[in-house]
């Protein structure tokens, strides 16, 4: 087995800076208790003044004069580690999520077994690159026989490859014993020691090390070399998506919410492609301050995980709410994740390029202009000329064409037709019908031309036929 | 030297075949246009019927004039069960029976209800573009010269029919329309090909004989 193993030195940084649109002020991110504040990451902007991980807050604020200080929030850093883990499950079927602390964080994926379907490692290691790059994080990489041995070489060097395990524990020896991940305080205690190296450490006996650091050393020893017997748990994706964006200001317009939605969407589309799954329906919420949540559903007609589509969609759904109050958050979360089939295109389809079938461009038409827009018409037996049509339901059955002369417009409701100079060109004809219902109805219909030429479908009570005055207009012959 | 010799160059017969350069009296070097059902039309046009990739606009004195019949041969035989007709904003119900009659099969028109002219031209433009339609039927309540043109390109880019219906009093501005039809009621009902790209409009307006009344 061989594992590569992405280590994200900035998880927490990156979590919260991919989310805001480029180009704003420097960003620190900031830990610890209230009286004792102290920058745990900082982006190159800020950098590159002079903050520096591990200062005081009050350092960084006498070196920038304005920059924005987010607290570490653990919880979301640890969801986007789930959500990495998850985009790493599309390339292997065995990921370890390893945790670490200090807005850090690791992702380890079998790789041996995906070669042939991901290519040879330096072909795969750039897959992974890009993919990590358009996510916007920082990453380093290395490939090794076991997930730990694969962490501490990328912490050592990025870009590294052990593939023979016989060289391992020679490879490992030489690196510094910080980057091995010890447990507990170990690492300080043997560095009091004099012990620096991974190779000092794996030369001094076990049964020493036992009796004075416990158990979990030496376990984790056996699982960096690949002596241990227990695997470490395995990574499974759950079977929903679930994820907010806290806004640390309030929005008070839609379009503002386009950015955050871009992500939330782009995250979807990377988590489904991982699982082979598609979304059929997915909720998005607007948090408001006070007040319940406004709940925007996107359902499409079948699975979709495009992330340009879904995104489209949920914008097109969102673009048609009236913000009652300023958003603080926004979450999407989907539950229903069916399989995904994607759409089979002939070979030989002269269609042009970018095209799409019928079925997304009325799902986005009705995203836009809302569900009851998009419709067709079907007959239905009823002679009444009201009754005569309807909206078509999904399953429509064939009705006959009557042979009388029928209009192409027909008016939603009659008017009175004003007019001089009408001639009658047909009629009458009696519609004498819906007695059972309560809708009865007794017209003599008849098509006339008006002066200028329009061929109108009208009628009037029964036997009565008037010159100009009393006619209902209800079609027209277009 | 003969005037009137074929073309040498190949980049000439490309400016034919694509009827941005046309000859005096030539007739197309194809008709590859959709029958209008009106032969008195079909050979006035210069593809021989409604071109099947651009933009036609249909000038109307009012509502009730004809103007379905015109086309409703036309998109009889285009609408399919993949590829419906799209009726972007129509100003009445479409009569299911009325169109019925003229041998289309409602279950493959659909009707999509914007409301604003701004949505409407949308519509119309993401149908065109996504080449799922047969034919894209429009009725923007105000449309300038640049939305046209947008349709136009959204015609060509999805190699789809436009038909645009219009108030007559547009017949005095320009249009990138590549046809351009207007109705007449008086002094007996009939059409006048206002501009075709390809050819100079006939001078005679052709009779619009009135049926199904």
């Amino acid at each position: 087995m061989l594992w590569a193993c992405i280590v994200l030195p900035h998880l927490a940084l990156d979590t919260l800076q991919r989310r805001r649109p480029p180009g704003e002020q420097p960003l620190v991110l900031i830990d610890g208790p209230l009286q004792a504040r102290h920058v745990l990451d900082a982006d190159a902007a800020a950098q590159a003044t002079g903050v520096r991980a591990g200062q005081p807050l009050t350092t960084a604020q006498a070196l920038l004069a304005r920059f924005e200080a987010l607290a570490h929030d653990p919880d979301l850093t640890a969801q986007q580690h789930d959500l990495l883990a998850a985009w790493a499950y599309r390339y292997s079927a065995e990921v370890l999520r390893l945790p670490d602390t200090g807005g850090r964080g690791a992702v380890a994926l079998e790789v041996q077994r995906s070669h042939r379907l991901f290519g040879h490692w330096p072909d795969f290691e750039k897959k992974l690159r890009d993919d990590l790059t358009a996510m916007g994080f920082r990453h380093r990489l290395a490939l090794a026989p076991t997930p730990l041995a694969a962490r501490a070489l990328a912490e050592a060097s990025d870009g590294a490859a052990i593939d023979d395990p016989g060289r391992l524990r020679q490879r490992l020896a030489r690196l510094p014993l910080r980057h091995a991940g010890l447990p507990g305080r170990s690492e300080e205690t043997l560095a009091g020691m004099g012990v620096h190296q991974l190779g000092a450490l794996l030369a001094l006996p076990r049964a020493g090390l036992r009796r004075r650091f416990g158990a979990p050393l030496l376990d984790h020893l056996d699982d960096l070399l690949g002596d241990s017997t227990h695997p470490l748990p395995r990574y499974l994706p759950p079977d929903r998506f679930d994820l907010r964006i806290e806004f640390n200001f309030d929005v008070e317009n839609i379009a503002s919410l386009a950015f955050p939605l871009r992500r939330l969407t782009g995250d979807l589309a990377d988590f489904l492609a991982g699982r082979d799954g598609g979304v059929q329906r997915f909720v998005l919420s607007l948090g408001h301050r006070g007040h319940a949540p406004t709940r925007v559903v996107v359902g499409l007609l079948q699975p979709e995980r495009a992330p340009a589509a879904l995104f489209e969609l949920a914008r097109g759904r969102l673009e048609r709410v009236a913000l009652a109050h300023p958003v603080v958050f926004l979450r999407l979360r989907a539950t229903e994740l069916p399989p995904f089939v994607p759409g089979g295109r002939d070979l030989f389809d002269q269609r042009p390029e970018h095209a799409i079938p019928l079925e997304q461009l009325q799902e986005r038409l009705r995203a836009r202009l809302g569900d009851s827009a998009v419709y067709r018409l079907q007959a239905t037996v009823d002679p009444r000329p009201d009754q005569a049509q309807r909206i078509m339901p999904a399953k429509a059955d064939h009705v006959a064409p009557t042979t009388r002369p029928r209009p192409t417009w027909l008016l939603p409701r009659p008017i009175p037709l004003r007019g001089h100079g009408l001639r009658i060109l047909a009629g009458p004809e009696r519609i004498e019908s819906g007695w059972w219902d309560g809708g009865d109805l007794r017209r003599d219909y008849y098509v006339l031309e008006t002066a200028d030429g329009q061929h109108a479908w009208a009628f009037c009570p029964p036997g009565e036929r008037p010159r100009d005055e009393g006619w209902m207009l209800h079609g027209w012959f277009a | 030297m003969n005037p009137v010799a074929a073309p040498a160059d190949a980049s000439l017969t490309t400016l034919f075949d694509a009827r941005r350069l046309w000859r005096g009296r030539a007739r197309p070097t194809q008709a590859d246009g959709i029958p209008t059902g009106l032969a008195a039309l079909d050979d006035a046009l210069p593809q021989g019927g409604w071109p099947p990739t651009s933009l036609s606009e249909i000038l109307l004195p009012m509502d009730g004039v004809g103007e379905l019949q015109l086309v409703l041969p036309a998109l009889a035989t285009l609408a399919s069960r993949d590829r419906p007709v799209m009726l972007v904003t129509p100003p009445y119900l479409p009569g299911v029976a009325g169109w019925s009659a003229r041998g289309l099969d409602m279950r493959h028109v659909v009707i999509v209800q914007a409301a604003s002219s701004i949505e409407t031209l949308w519509a119309m433009e993401q149908s065109l573009r996504s080449a799922a339609c047969s034919a894209v039927l429009g009725w923007p309540p105000q449309a300038d010269d640049r939305a046209l043109r947008r349709l136009q390109v959204a015609a060509d880019t999805g190699q789809t029919p436009a038909f645009v219906f219009r108030d007559r009093r547009h017949v005095e501005h320009a249009s990138p329309a590549a046809l351009r039809i207007e109705l007449e009621t008086r002094p007996a009902p009939q059409l006048r090909v206002r501009k075709c790209r390809g050819a100079q409009p006939p001078a005679h307006p052709v009779p619009l004989p009135r049926r199904g009344a």
